[in-house]
């Protein structure tokens, strides 16, 4: 193995003087100049953490008016621009740039390649999205504030909104655009970089689900501009795509978005799965169960995304025939779904486990999505989703599916690579804290409002009938405990960053993939610039 | 690596990522295909059509056996306009094309924009009156001081439930703010 470590080849390269990322003050040019995909990897993981506490702020807003009936704190023009952009600034700056910073830090590392594609155009992806961002922000001081369309961006809505409509569209495009950008260097990094001996069959099952969600990107987020491209020519160019008083239709535009939307859910989730697949057999100390039926499966779920998408519009008026024709192509999904969660607790039987924090998240992933899981079937039924669509039952589902889903996985990611990115170790006992806290405020947040949904609450809505006030109330305080809790993260990392202990070559016994076994902890600045050598 | 590897990995690449642009500029084509499409899609199945042939040569004698009343109704939201329909309320017979008005004043020393949001008392009464013309299709905006008078062009269809004999119909103006100068 040591013949293979990584000896950097310094000198020809812009920042050859920095042995690893990350330590002391080194310019903001380098971060702004900087081709490398573990320092990209950072920037987009740093971007996605203040996203998720900017849109935190926005949930806390929510829940602080939503803690008792009547209007107190804000006005219901401005509880609706808190929705639209906590949903916009959560999916598209802080869960989707999350794992595109897990992307750009371990898929070279995990398949042996020195870098990413395109690195200079790693860096463009990665600067436009402060840009994009910033574009969310600066809606709010426009006249009329920032969209409170809901982050579906429907029409008719959008097109009767004022001018922070249209940052909020151009903000859209440029986080497509960093997206696409993006994917296809993932894509082609994976299908034109792996190491000799690397074959599309023997790479980590991460690689796997970010080169679906690669595909999933390119053929949807286009789409979504279109969408809004259509939204701004019938604002401003007289148009009526969706301009009913043109003879446009608005339910076109929930086609076209949710023909974006739906895959959107896999682009979220599929890396999710990545990260999982590569901690749960890492901590049950046996490879991952059924590798090949894993492959199949998100190339399924991938593929099965695309038919799905009417499920959003139950009663928009679709024939009875397509209504259940989207039924069964949704419930379909659980068999391909099925079998991962099958795959992970096989993985798991018979292991020798250990339940360090980035194992805790894992499961609590495992349990958790599984049951946002079955709240989907649920709202997939036509005939129940009549009832339950526009309540917060549907709040409930999307984030358990959001929340316990993606952001658990990208926590148990974090811990699981911290030690790989900084070569320290985070305190194992606050990491715990992290997990329990989260574990226990998260239900409290989003279970109870499974029987708000039920008992008919709608969502979107900043006040209430009376007999929705308890759940509420414990729904709020679960909401201000969680979104604290996600301090703790921080202080962790930070303290991890400045006083971590030194964390051992292998931190985890069990991983197998060659970031741990080819290359040193922490991991060099350049690695792989000569092709490891593989059995 | 070497020098010749390197460019060949180089070009294969960026063979890729044209491809994979491609791709991407086909999607975005994609969806706007989607509009025709969709529009052929709807008129095959027979669903979700504005200008229904059938129904327009349909029955459009008026039913003079029975009477609706309907009541109507003006609110202006947060918003510095007056805001009244010039009758209270009317009796119309269903498939009677019928015209009512509406009057706003704009209070503020500065241009208003506004759009109009319809509601139906019962709910159900909506489906089935029909309007032709509204000031609520469109934004409405209005100079300082200036005062409109708009019509609501709309007739109530012959399968308004026999149960519901008084219509409500109620608009409320909300402003749109950013679409004339700076508040
Ligand atoms: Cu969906």
């Amino acid at each position: 193995m040591s013949a293979v470590l990584d000896t950097h080849g310094h000198g020809d390269h812009e920042h050859g003087d920095h042995d690893h990322h990350g330590h002391g003050p080194t310019g903001l040019m380098r971060w702004i100049t900087t081709t490398n995909h573990k320092d990209i990897g950072t920037m987009y993981l740093w971007f996605s953490f203040i996203m998720f506490l900017v849109g935190g702020v926005m949930a806390l807003v929510i829940r602080a008016e939503l803690f008792q009936p009547g209007l107190q704190l804000v006005q219901p023009e401005f509880f609706n621009q808190m929705t639209t952009m906590h949903g916009l600034i959560m999916v598209f700056g802080a869960i989707m740039p999350a794992f595109v910073g897990f992307a750009n830090w371990l898929i070279p590392m995990q398949i042996g390649a020195p870098d990413m594609a395109f690195a200079r155009m790693n860096n463009w992806s990665f600067w436009i999205l402060p840009f994009a961002g910033a574009l969310l922000v600066l809606s709010f001081f426009t006249p009329g504030g920032a969209p409170g369309v809901g982050w579906t961006l429907y029409a008719p809505l959008t097109i009767q909104m004022g001018m922070g409509m249209d940052l909020t569209i151009f903000a859209v495009h440029l986080l497509g655009m960093s997206s696409i950008m993006g994917s296809i260097n993932i894509v082609t990094t994976i299908l034109n970089m792996r190491a000799p001996g690397m074959t599309l069959m023997r790479m980590p099952l991460f690689c796997w689900t970010w080169l679906i969600t690669g595909y999933l990107l390119i053929a949807t987020m286009p789409v979504l501009a279109g969408a809004v491209t259509m939204t701004l020519t019938d604002r401003h160019f007289g148009t009526s795509f969706f301009n009913a008083a043109g003879g446009g239709d608005p339910v076109l535009y929930q086609h076209i978005f949710w023909f974006f939307g739906h895959p959107e859910v896999y682009i979220i989730a599929l890396p999710a799965f990545g990260v999982i697949s590569q901690v749960i057999p890492a901590f049950s100390r046996k490879p991952l169960f059924g590798y090949a039926s894993m492959v199949y499966a998100t190339s399924a779920i991938a593929i099965l995304s695309f038919i799905v998408w009417a499920h959003h519009m139950y009663v928009t008026g679709l024939p009875i025939g397509t209504q259940l024709f989207f039924m069964y192509a949704t419930i379909l999904i659980a068999v391909p779904t099925g079998v991962k969660v099958f795959n992970w607790v096989a993985t798991m039987w018979q292991g020798s486990l250990t339940f360090e924090t980035p194992m805790l998240f894992a499961l609590g992933f495992l349990f958790l999505f599984t049951l946002g899981g079955f709240s989907g079937l649920v709202l997939a039924l036509a005939p129940v989703d009549i009832q339950l669509q526009e309540t917060y039952y549907v709040v409930a589902h999307f984030h358990y599916v959001m929340v316990a889903g993606a952001l658990f996985s990208a926590f148990s990611g974090v811990y699981f690579w911290l030690p790989k990115w900084t070569g320290k170790m985070y305190d194992e006992t606050l990491g715990k804290w992290h997990f329990w806290l989260s574990m226990i405020f998260f239900n409290m947040i989003f279970f109870v409002q499974h029987f708000l949904g039920l008992a008919g609450m709608p969502r979107r809505i900043p006040d209430y009938n009376l007999m929705f006030e308890t759940w509420n109330k414990i729904s709020s305080i679960g909401a201000f405990g969680f979104g604290l809790t996600q301090l703790l993260l921080l202080y962790i990392v930070l303290k991890t960053i400045r006083s971590g202990e030194k964390a051992p070559q292998m931190p985890w016994e069990g991983a197998d993939s060659l970031e741990w076994t080819h290359l040193p902890t922490p991991a060099p600045h350049h690695s792989f610039e000569t092709p490891p050598v593989l059995k | 690596m070497s020098e010749a590897v390197a460019t060949a990995l180089g070009n294969a690449n960026r063979r890729l990522l044209t491809r994979l642009s491609i791709v991407a500029a086909i999607m975005f084509g994609f969806g706007f295909a989607l509009v025709p499409l969709y529009d052929r899609l709807c008129e095959a199945l027979g669903i979700n059509r504005l200008v229904d042939k059938a129904r327009d040569t349909g029955n459009t004698q008026i039913d003079y056996t029975r009477k609706v009343v309907i009541e109507l109704d003006a609110n202006a939201h947060n918003l510095p306009w007056q805001f009244r329909p010039l009758t209270r309320h009317i009796e119309v017979h269903p498939g009677e094309l019928t015209t009512v008005e509406y009057e706003i004043t704009n209070l503020r020393n500065r241009p208003v924009t506004g759009q109009a949001l319809p509601s139906f008392g019962p709910t159900t009464a909506g489906a089935h009156m029909k309007k032709l013309d509204c000031f609520c299709f469109r934004q409405q905006t209005l100079g300082p001081g200036e005062t409109r008078r708009m019509p609501v062009v709309f007739l109530i269809d012959d399968k308004l439930p026999s149960d519901i004999n008084t219509i409500t119909l109620s608009y409320t103006f909300f402003e749109v703010a950013g679409k004339d100068g700076p508040s």
